[in-house]
């Protein structure tokens, strides 16, 4: 048995028959993460010994036949998702030292089940970026190329799954963090609706727009992980009494009668000829299989990426103006007066994109300017709900492309950060109207780049998501990553 | 320098008296060791969220109401961004555009030249936000330390409209609203631990103007005598300004107590833009009518209505009634009094001239009267209906204030001053008494009317518990006659 092979629901099964235990699982994928991380570099911080320690408190609940789905099961955690004790840099020299006091709710959740944490994984600098090449510490690389990019901003956690270097992840997507690169790393991720898990203990990038998600090689896995992380929070304001089904209710049953809409704008603008085609004839075999294509339209996208833009880089100025070195983080050894030793340290702790994000929002807040953009992208947040409301008048989901194109080289240098902004076109929309999304391989390039598919659903309707990718994933063989092997 | 006409508003934070903080649940009491009532949520740490504690938004609410505002069903709250140690989010969680409270009125009566005015007084609005934390600066060792206990603590921010006149109607204006808040329960308003605290916008207008002039902002005045001194100050400064043709600068001014003056902060150009925006991390307020109406019905009787009570139903003079009324404690306490004892005027009476002086010599605490209305308005009962002597009540209120558990009739009864009369012993008494004091009696008899204070004391002194007062002045009185 190859136990990096098995899905979280066989681990659970020969975890509980005593196959397995839960110190030989998290063993085998920490031996992974010796052998080919440091090529991939997809861990910030690799957690072994409390990893075992884990492992073994867990194999005694286990042992005591008191098992939680996910007790014994090693997964790796986004480094912007605080861990007590445990660093949480968010790929930033501003928070290189930082370790929380407290846990995120998502990992109370996953500690109260005794699941392992392998590590923290690597991301865009605060989770802006689609490179994960923003990151101070690690750069991940794409186990499928090593010379292209992971995809962003949770590049760390969809490279681990991708590489064996973990069974799952969690990840947060902003406006396609989990879905892009899981979309370039060949694995499937799923971004939950907005207020479906936790935010707390997230460190924000978008609060409006920010969601945790979970990263699997499978849409039931996503599922099943998802299940255990969801739910009302009282520490989280905006989370929602909204009951959590099993979300996995809906694997195994096909898509026979599902009626799936195809906004036509995103296989326009929103794809290269290769990319659309793939997707086209994915949504063809769902066809096949019983589906139901629905021709439809967003005219608003051509909006999205500049909406999305003003909407969380103004939320992130105001979300990082707490990171002064003054009570945490990375503080200037410069600087006589308080005015001068927040900007040193704001200046020496940030990345360039960082930056460019804080000066975008706050310009874009500032007092003359502001209805001229935050005012109008918030309209345009209206517009795209309502359009997303209008097609899910005709049908059950909608499918698009993850990404305009695969995976792209690290060393094709792309200066012109708005050529980056506008790869995020497919994925943008959902977060702005705060709607789940999955995102699953549906073909390979011609040099062996996987690409990937979203399916979006209905508010609060992850069940017919997982189902629908659950389906094509059955019916799809997809190709290991080489470039680990 | 004469012929200006000063045009007043004033912002009025108000810290709120619920257990916790607005947004965690951290304590929100006054004090404590140095950053010891913080949590990771207050004091800003990546990561945490606020969620919103709803007590809060109902005594904002109550304030509103006690300010005669309209409530706004749906708020919502804006992050106000701005950088400053004592900010550790470096926003502050505040309510811009839908405020929880708006368009309010608040009568206050003032002396004007020596002539009493009333003047209604427009509110603009009353937000809910958080407060900031405490900075130390010690120049000394060239550090600044930061105390984050206050960092969360719920505040109202009251908001007037440029209607006030002059420092006395701001000072009347400002005690007005601190009763009101005191009687809505949601705010001690003690200014000396900033619980309330002040900010002065003043400018100044000829008659004539119709338009206003510039204003400066003096900020952070934390005692009434100080918001007095500052606008006279202010006023004084300004027109010698605009006697001597120079502009008034859009400021911010500080008020330094010692000196009595305002100094220059920072000016317009160099004021923060605050970039305002929705607050993402919580859901709009939405009330219902069923809960305004609920919050509605646990606000107490505001003192304007008691004082029409007191001195139409009750026949107090405006002047007694007031007394009462301006401490919330006393003026249930008296409310309870006379629902024991149905004699208003003599309660009001016992209580401004006995019970308010112990109060001022700390014998009693008004956060914990020990002893209850009804055994304290038997002591007025008894004396009114002469069981005990007048003279007699206050020293039963005296043992009732060491004793507060102990019925004030066994009190008097263990003090001797429960009368059952015994007029033999009267006439014996005050014989005596008119024997042992000749010179008395005669100058007395000779027209010295006032002598007969001397001798009725000496007679009562004697006669306690045996007669009442009144039986012992008319014996007396009929006895020195002859």
């Amino acid at each position: 048995m190859n136990l990096t092979e098995l899905s979280l629901r066989q681990m659970r099964s020969a975890l509980d028959k005593k196959e397995i235990s839960s110190a030989e699982l998290t063993q085998s994928y920490l031996d992974n993460i010796k052998k080919t991380d440091a090529k991939i570099e997809s861990y910030v911080t690799v957690c072994e010994e409390a990893a075992m320690e884990q492992a073994n408190a867990a194999q005694e609940r286990i042992n005591a036949n008191e098992v939680s789905p996910l007790t014994g099961i090693p997964l790796a955690i986004k480094d912007n998702i605080c861990t007590e004790g445990v660093r949480t840099t968010c790929a930033s020299r501003m928070l290189e030292d930082f370790i929380p006091p407290y846990n995120a709710t998502v990992m109370e959740k996953l500690n109260n089940e005794n699941a392992v944490m392998l590590g923290k994984t690597s991301m865009d600098e605060f989770a802006m970026g689609s490179t994960t090449q923003t990151a101070y510490e690690k750069k991940t690389k794409n186990p499928y190329d090593l010379e292209k990019v992971p995809g962003g901003s949770s590049g760390g956690s969809a490279a681990a799954v991708s590489a064996m270097l973990a069974p799952a992840a969690l990840g947060s997507d902003t406006g396609g963090s989990i879905r892009q690169p899981s979309s370039f790393c060949g694995v499937t991720g799923l971004k939950p609706t907005y207020a479906r898990v936790s935010r707390y203990g997230l460190i924000a990038f978008a609060s409006s727009l920010d969601q945790i998600g979970p990263i699997a090689r499978s849409a039931e896995d996503c599922g099943y992980l998802l299940n255990r992380v969801s739910g009302f929070d009282p520490h989280d304001g905006t989370s929602m009494h909204m009951a959590v089904p099993d979300f996995t209710a809906k694997c195994g049953q096909g898509v026979k009668g599902l009626k799936i809409a195809l906004p036509k704008e995103f296989f326009e603008d929103g794809a290269t000829e290769f990319v659309r085609k793939t997707v086209l004839s994915a949504a063809e075999k769902l066809k096949a299989m019983g589906a139901e294509l629905v021709e439809c339209s967003m005219p608003a996208l051509k909006y999205a990426v500049p909406a999305y833009f003003l909407i969380s880089s103004a939320e992130a100025a105001s979300n990082l103006a707490r990171f002064d070195g003054i009570k945490y983080g990375h503080r200037s050894e410069k600087g006589s007066t308080y005015g001068e030793l927040i900007m040193n340290s704001r200046s020496e702790g940030f990345g360039r994109e960082v930056k460019r994000r804080i000066m975008l929002g706050n310009y874009a807040l500032s007092s003359g300017y502001y209805d001229a953009y935050y005012g109008k992208a918030c309209a345009l947040r209206q517009e795209i709900r309502e359009e997303y409301n209008k097609i899910f008048e005709t049908a059950d989901v909608i499918l698009t492309p993850t990404a305009p194109r695969t995976a792209f080289g690290i060393n094709e240098n792309i200066t012109d950060p708005k050529m980056i902004y506008y790869s995020d076109i497919c994925t943008v929309t959902v977060n702005i109207a705060s709607l789940p999304a999955i995102s699953t391989t549906c073909g390979y390039d011609e040099s062996g780049m996987p690409v990937g598919m979203s399916i979006i659903g209905k508010m609060w309707d992850e069940e017919t998501i997982i189902g629908a990718a659950d389906a094509f994933e059955k019916t799809f063989t997809r190709i290991p990553a080489k470039g680990v092997c | 320098m004469a012929g200006y006409v000063p045009v007043i508003g004033l912002e009025i934070h108000a810290e709120l008296l619920t257990h916790s903080k607005v947004f965690c649940t951290c304590s929100a009491e006054f004090g404590g060791d140095t950053n010891s009532r913080c949590c990771p949520v207050c004091s800003g740490l990546p990561g945490t969220l606020p969620v919103i504690n709803e007590t809060a938004v109902e005594y904002a609410v109550k304030a509103g109401f006690a300010l005669g505002c309209d409530i706004n069903k749906f708020s919502v709250f804006d992050r106000k961004n701005y950088f400053y140690p004592d900010l550790p989010k470096a926003y502050q969680i505040s309510q811009l555009n839908l405020p929880l409270c708006i368009n309010g009125l608040v009568p206050v009566e003032y002396e004007k030249d020596g002539v009493k005015t009333t003047h209604d007084i427009r509110i603009n609005r009353i937000h809910l936000e958080e407060d900031a934390g405490k900075l130390t600066h010690n120049d000394l060792e060239g550090v600044s330390l930061a105390d984050y206990n206050r960092c969360g603590i719920p505040l109202i921010e009251i908001v007037t409209e440029p209607d006030i006149g002059s420092a006395e109607e701001a000072k009347a204006f400002v005690e007005k609203i601190a009763l009101l808040l005191k009687y809505a329960g949601v705010c001690d308003c003690k200014m000396e631990q900033g619980s309330l605290r002040c900010d002065v916008n003043i400018s100044l207008k000829k008659p004539t103007d119709t338009v206003l002039g510039t204003r400066a902002e003096i900020k952070n005045l934390n005692s009434i005598k100080a918001i007095g001194r500052a606008i006279e100050f202010e006023i004084y400064r300004q027109a010698k300004a605009l006697d001597m043709g120079q502009r008034i600068v859009q400021e911010t001014r500080r008020f330094d107590d010692n000196r009595g003056e305002t100094r220059s902060m920072r000016s317009k150009e160099n004021a923060n833009d605050y970039r305002y925006f929705p607050e993402p991390d919580i859901l709009q307020v939405n009330m219902t009518d069923e809960q305004l109406m609920s919050i509605r019905s646990d606000m107490p009787e505001m003192p304007d209505k008691r004082l029409i009570r007191y001195t139409e139903n009750f026949a107090l003079s405006e002047t007694d009634a007031k007394i009462i009324i301006n401490e919330k404690t006393i003026s249930d306490f008296f409310d309870d009094s006379v629902a024991a004892y149905n004699n208003p005027k003599a309660i009001a009476n016992f209580i401004i001239s006995e019970m308010l002086r112990r109060i001022n010599l700390g014998e009693i605490s008004l956060d914990d009267i020990k002893f209850s209305p009804v055994n304290f308005a038997k002591i007025i009962e008894m004396a009114e209906t002469e069981k005990i002597n007048k003279s007699n009540a206050k020293d039963v209120f005296r043992a009732l204030i060491d004793k507060p558990e102990i019925d004030s009739e066994k009190l008097a009864k263990d003090l001797g001053f429960i009368i059952e009369t015994d007029m033999a012993k009267v006439i014996d008494v005050i014989a005596g008494v008119i024997s042992a004091n000749e010179t008395a009696v005669t100058q007395y008899r000779n027209g010295e009317v006032k002598v007969f204070g001397f001798l009725m004391g000496q007679c009562s002194k004697a006669l306690k518990g045996v007669a009442t007062s009144k039986q012992i002045k008319e014996e007396l009185e009929k006895m020195l006659k002859n």
